[in-house]
């Protein structure tokens, strides 16, 4: 097996006396689309936010190509070319679509911004359209839109989502989850997507993993997730999957 | 609401009113004819307060039910309104100030009254990069105007370092302070930020009026040197080596007032002109993003340590530069000028300018400043008139005068959306 982009080996992380995360391995190889699904409360917004660096580990380690960063604080971890859409969007609501987009870049990135911006619309066209608009007023899945391309503006290796389709309508879901998937075939970027939305979110993964209470339970290639019984059950629903 | 709820209502508030009136307004003590205290009661006053609160409150609903709400995109009239004066109004308000010593009927008293607003504006306009652009709330800012008043007349008492050797030492000093303020707090936000910061500024306050072998205490520290044209000191004795002397002009002691006042124009345009350029950059869009989301920032990889301290830093330097120049101005300072009230107006001045938003703060501050010097007359009731237009520029302009976030870069024509459509600012 080539060398993972990104190793989570048994990390237990929690906040104060609550252990969100318990012993959790899982590793995303380079061009993979790794999917993270699981209940509210499993665990899976943390383990995101302990791979940004905060919270920190208790204990385990995780590396990114090879390289130790653990404990390493967020801004270290994301110049490293790790980049996320953090879970409810969260864009600036009052600055414009275009400065949003350059936050993305200015932080991690001492190149031009142009090219990474135009990837950005051809991904997202109705990004170009509202450029000038004021982030809070676009609509939610617009927002989205917006969150990932601001992810992107970073050239990114990794890139984490947190709960895309959050809120959407099935019809903005579809398209977003489009985007991620032309995104992985025509660039190779890595992806780890954290979603409760499991059928979807299964069936665009190469490989899932499942989150119960702070442990992994179940992993495998995503269509095989998709068929066990026990998923169809849990986080397909009886009747409204 | 029908007319029997408003009525309900206004009773509701008139009882509310009654309860605090008796004790407050309806007994009174006095010292009678013995000596000894005599209970006054004054029903007929009660009566005629909560009259007022019955009618007001009355007049609040109804006139309040009856205004439509207008759903529309744009900013408000009021907003395009001021957007389109605010254009032109800059720059008038610029040259007014640039030519101010040499309008006719511009005395001394007036000039004095226009370095206090620079004073303001300059210190308005540094507090704004820490709460307006970074969304840090800062209630104890006057602790750097302090530390820069401190940092001038300390040097030149012990040291006899000239008023432009220390005018930069202040702001480095002031800024080291921020940064030293900053470092505990860069967890805190809102609530809680404003707490501590309030509390920095008293404990700057009474270390200056306690430590008193070095600050003199309460007594504060007088004949601090005043500030010399290039080496040119301003001296009415008119000889060779002054200001008056060496231009050959006839000395006259509004040399001085007419120098101060273009050093504090100087500064204050420095401030502006800082705050405008950082906007335009890296740094300065981060503290907006910073303003707009702590947790987005993190994800997007933005060092917020540095972000915050930076923040704290700038907005600390300038307050320094303004306190240094208040030191040379007064001659005289103390712990008496750098009290928590000195803060909570260049805060008002902040907000009621609208937050981030630089002419709106220059407005704001001669409108506060200028407008406590033209209600001098008042006497006592000069705070209710100023409480009273303060409460309705936030009833009638929640988000300030200049509500209003232009984008720091645009294509063509700049557009603005009104602030009342996107997401409430948190401090």
């Amino acid at each position: 097996m080539s060398p993972a982009l990104l190793e989570v080996d048994r990390v237990s992380a929690g906040y104060g006396a609550v252990q969100a995360l318990n012993e959790v391995s899982l590793h995303v190889q380079p061009g993979e689309i790794v999917t993270l699904i699981g209940a509210n409360g499993a665990g899976k917004s943390t383990l995101l936010m302990t791979i940004c660096g905060q919270p920190k580990p208790r204990s385990g380690r995780i590396s990114l190509a090879g390289a130790d960063i653990t404990g390493q604080p967020t801004h270290a971890i994301m110049r490293r070319g790790v980049a996320q859409s953090p879970e409810g969007r969260r864009i600036f609501p009052r600055m414009t679509v275009r400065e949003n987009l350059l936050m993305g870049a200015e932080a991690l990135t001492k190149d031009e911004p142009g090219p990474q911006m135009e990837q950005a619309f051809a991904l997202f066209p109705r990004l170009k359209e509202r450029l000038w608009q004021r982030g809070g007023t676009l609509s939610g899945g617009e927002q989205q839109m917006l969150a990932i391309g601001r992810a992107l503006m970073s050239k990114p290796k990794l890139l984490l989502l947190d709960e895309p389709s959050l809120g959407l309508a099935p019809l903005v879901v579809k398209q977003i989850f489009d985007a991620i998937r032309r995104l992985n075939a025509e660039t190779g970027l890595t992806v780890l997507l954290v979603e409760q939305n499991a059928n979807q979110a299964l069936r665009l993964a190469h490989r899932g993993y499942v989150l119960v209470n702070g442990r992994i339970t179940m992993e495998g290639p995503g269509r095989a997730l998709l068929a066990r019984p026990e998923i169809r059950d849990a986080y397909l629903g009886g009747g409204h999957g | 609401m029908t007319p029997a709820q408003a009525i309900r209502d206004a009773a509701i508030a008139a009882a509310v009113a009654f309860g605090l009136f008796v004790m407050l307004v309806g007994l009174r003590t006095d010292v009678g004819p013995e000596g000894g205290l005599i209970l006054r009661q004054r029903w007929g006053q009660v009566a005629l307060l909560c009259g007022i609160v019955f009618a007001g409150r009355l007049a609040i609903t109804t006139l309040a039910g009856r205004r439509a709400l207008q759903p529309s995109t744009a900013p408000g009239p009021w907003t395009a309104r001021l957007q389109r004066a605010g254009k032109l109004l800059a720059p008038a308000l610029l040259a007014v100030a640039l030519v101010l010593p040499a309008i006719p009927g511009i005395g001394r008293y007036e000039l004095d009254i226009g370095i206090l607003v620079l004073t303001y504006i300059m210190l308005g306009w540094g507090l704004n990069i820490v709460v307006g652009l970074a969304g840090l709330l800062d209630l104890g800012y006057v602790a750097f105007y302090a530390i820069g008043a401190y940092s001038y007349a300390l040097l030149a008492q012990y040291f006899g370092l000239s008023f432009w050797i220390c005018l930069p030492l202040a702001g480095i000093l002031a800024a080291f302070w921020g940064v030293l303020l900053g470092f505990p707090v860069l967890r805190l936000r809102g609530d809680y930020l404003a707490i501590v910061t309030l509390a920095f500024g008293e404990i700057i306050r009474v270390v200056l009026l306690n430590w008193t072998e070095l600050t003199n205490g309460p007594n504060g520290i007088s004949g601090i040197p005043r500030p010399s044209f290039f080496g040119l000191p301003f001296s009415m004795a008119g000889g060779e080596g002054t200001f008056a002397g060496f231009f050959g002009i006839e000395p006259s002691p509004s040399h001085r007032v007419i120098f101060l006042y273009y050093v504090i124009f100087a500064l204050a345009l420095l401030t502006n002109w800082v705050t405008l350029r950082l906007r335009r950059q890296p740094l300065g869009r981060a503290w907006e993003a910073l303003r707009e989301d702590e947790i987005a920032c993190r994800a997007l990889g933005i060092n917020i340590t540095t972000t915050k301290l930076t923040a704290f830093a700038l907005g600390a330097m300038f307050g320094g530069f303004a306190g240094a120049f208040f030191a040379t101005r007064q001659a005289f300072i103390s712990p008496e000028s750098f009290t928590f009230i000195e803060s909570a107006i260049i805060l008002a001045i902040v907000v009621l300018g609208g937050l981030g938003s630089q002419v709106g703060v220059a407005i704001a501050a001669l409108v506060m400043i200028g407008g406590f010097e033209v209600f001098r007359g008042l006497d006592e009731w000069r705070m209710l008139v100023f409480g009273g237009a303060m409460v309705v520029i936030m009833v009638l302009r929640p988000r300030g005068l200049v509500g209003t976030r232009t984008p720091s870069i645009a294509l063509g024509e700049k557009r603005a959306i009104g602030g009342d459509l996107v997401g409430e600012g948190r401090g």
